[in-house]
């Protein structure tokens, strides 16, 4: 079961019971809508960017134990973040998602935790889909600026 | 507690067939549980297959020397054992296809689009199959038809009130699914049938999930038309079958053109071959009708209804134990079921199931099944749906007890 652990970790089995930044922001400055048409899964993504910083940011989702996690986690990490920041751990998640950890340690240690899911293919797009449909948020905000 | 000797069937010397189930997946025993998505092959069917390749293979309906000839035969005696398989009447009735789904999209096309017209009516089922609904979508678009669906109570048992009120002379059409895939209900066709035929209308029986498990006589079941596909019953992929009433394939239009299918091309004119040539356009799946040929043998072999009656057993004692844990729901509690376990654990993703279930060496099924308005009538994103074939074990269904307690162990 140790593999399953690592998967199934108590920080996302946490954070899928107790999903952080549940909800939704009235007026956003961006949002989008991610879906995956392999698992049905959804999330609604409101973020709020002021001064070029994301002074706050919420989510609702259905989906499973590792995509509401993913999204949980997301959000805790980019708030407060300026939009570069934000940019830059979405980047060290990309790279844990499809190198895993192997020849890299993650500056951000909370990321740690994505680590095992580069071995489970069908998975990884469960842990993406949130942090895709942020990146496809935040970039239409720069397509407006 | 009950045992395989309860049952007159040697499932040990049968699984000797079937050389994937001594396999490991994950470091674990492979427990297969996904036989209604796709059936594993016993060594009969490889064996065909190897034998065609290594010993006799050329083009089929062409070649004058003896191996055309021997394929050619080959092929033909696997259309003979279709025929003999769902008693038609003739071997004429089989067309070949690449599955049910291909099979269903012929009847559309080829019947449909030449026989039904504006304001006609379509009638299927909410426990269609996507197969069954969206060639009749595309019909009912194009030729300005109206597509009806029999409702179901939350058993997953059809309302055949409702049915009958649906019923009138614009109906044309009346296209079921014989057991659903996702909730594993074995529906009433002969009486849906029956009513079908007091109005004129053309049946057609999606026999992908019941091909393997039930005997079928087309004949007394009063249907025009029934689809299936190969893998399902053991076969290969690519490969499944059309049966159609003669007197309907004679009269409908090719559904594809090309080579095989035709008397005569000159470039005015095309005569088309008899049927069941006239739908068999292009080289054909040879390997894939020979493989389908064994499949259909060896299931007549072990006995359609030991099979059934062991299959049955299996879903007994699979039903008795899921039952026994409080946090999973079945979905398709319908009293007429094949041998398919739908259901859902409090509170855990169906995709997290699969994924545990997968490192225990468990496979199946996660998801919508293609049957999304199956699960918008219940009003869940998925189900984990585990189901039985001959070749399992009274173990297999406790590894899968076992599994859905450790994914509650897990999450809890």
């Amino acid at each position: 079961m140790s593999e399953l652990n690592e998967l199934y970790q108590e920080i996302i089995l946490d954070h899928n019971k107790n999903p952080r930044n549940w909800g939704i922001i009235e007026t956003p400055s961006n949002a989008s809508e991610g879906f995956n048409p392999l698992c049905g899964d959804h999330i609604n993504l409101y973020v709020k960017v002021e001064n070029n910083r994301i002074v706050d940011i919420k989510f609702q989702a259905t989906g499973c134990a590792i995509s509401k996690s993913s999204a949980s986690i997301m959000t805790t990490l980019m708030k407060g973040k300026t939009l570069d920041e934000a940019k830059e751990i979405y980047n060290e998640f990309h790279e844990i998602i499809t190198h895993g950890c192997a020849d890299f340690e993650p500056l951000n240690e909370n990321l740690e935790i994505f680590c095992g899911v580069k071995d489970y293919p069908s998975r990884v797009k469960c842990a993406s889909l949130a942090w895709h449909t942020f990146l496809d948020a935040i970039d239409k905000n720069n397509n407006k600026e | 507690m009950m045992t395989e000797s309860d049952c007159n069937f040697d499932v040990n010397l049968v699984r000797q067939d079937f050389p994937i189930l001594s396999k490991q997946m994950n470091s674990k025993p492979l427990v297969y549980l996904d036989s209604a998505a796709s059936t594993q092959k016993p060594k009969a069917v490889i064996n065909a297959i190897i034998d065609l390749y290594s010993n006799y293979y050329a083009n089929i309906h062409r070649g004058v020397y003896l191996f055309s000839q021997l394929s050619t035969d080959k092929y033909e005696e696997a259309r003979l054992a279709v025929k003999n398989y769902i008693n038609a009447q003739s071997e004429k009735e089989i067309i070949f296809t690449r599955g049910a789904t291909e099979s269903v999209n012929l009847i559309a096309y080829s019947y449909g689009r030449y026989f039904l017209n504006e304001g006609d009516e379509i009638i299927v089922t909410e426990m269609e199959h996507h197969a069954n609904i969206v060639p009749w979508q595309q019909l009912a678009k194009e030729k300005k038809l109206v597509l009806r669906y029999i409702p179901m109570n939350d058993n997953g048992e059809l309302l055949l009130d409702e049915y009958e009120k649906m019923l009138s002379n614009k109906t044309k059409i009346v296209s079921v699914v014989h057991i659903s895939n996702s909730l594993g209900t074995i529906n009433p066709v002969k009486y849906i049938f029956d009513k079908a035929k007091e109005f004129g209308a053309v049946t057609v029986l999606d026999a992908s999930q019941s091909i393997q498990h039930t005997k079928i006589d087309v004949q007394s079941l009063n249907c025009d038309f029934l689809a299936f596909s190969g893998h399902k019953i053991y076969g290969p992929t690519g490969i499944g079958a059309l049966y159609g009433k003669l007197d309907l394939l004679k009269k409908m239009e090719p559904y594809q053109t090309g080579g095989d299918m035709i008397l005569s091309v000159t470039f005015e004119r095309t005569l088309f071959a008899e049927v069941p040539g006239k739908f068999e356009a292009g080289t054909q799946n040879i390997e894939g009708a020979i493989g389908l040929g064994a499949a259909i043998n060896y299931v007549n072999n072990l006995g359609i209804e030991n099979i059934a009656k062991y299959e049955h057993s299996l879903l007994d004692y699979a039903t008795s134990r899921v039952l026994e844990i409080p946090q999973v729901k079945i979905i398709g509690t319908a009293k007429e079921k094949a041998s398919v376990i739908s259901f859902i654990i409090e509170d855990v993703h169906p995709h997290d199931v699969g994924t545990i279930f997968d490192k225990l060496g468990v496979a199946v099924r996660t998801g919508q099944h293609c049957t999304e308005p199956v699960m918008r009538h219940f009003n869940i994103p998925a189900t984990t749906r585990a189901s039985f074939a001959f070749y399992n074990t009274i173990d297999d269904i406790n590894v899968f007890i076992n599994s859905i307690k450790e994914v509650i162990s897990i999450f809890d």
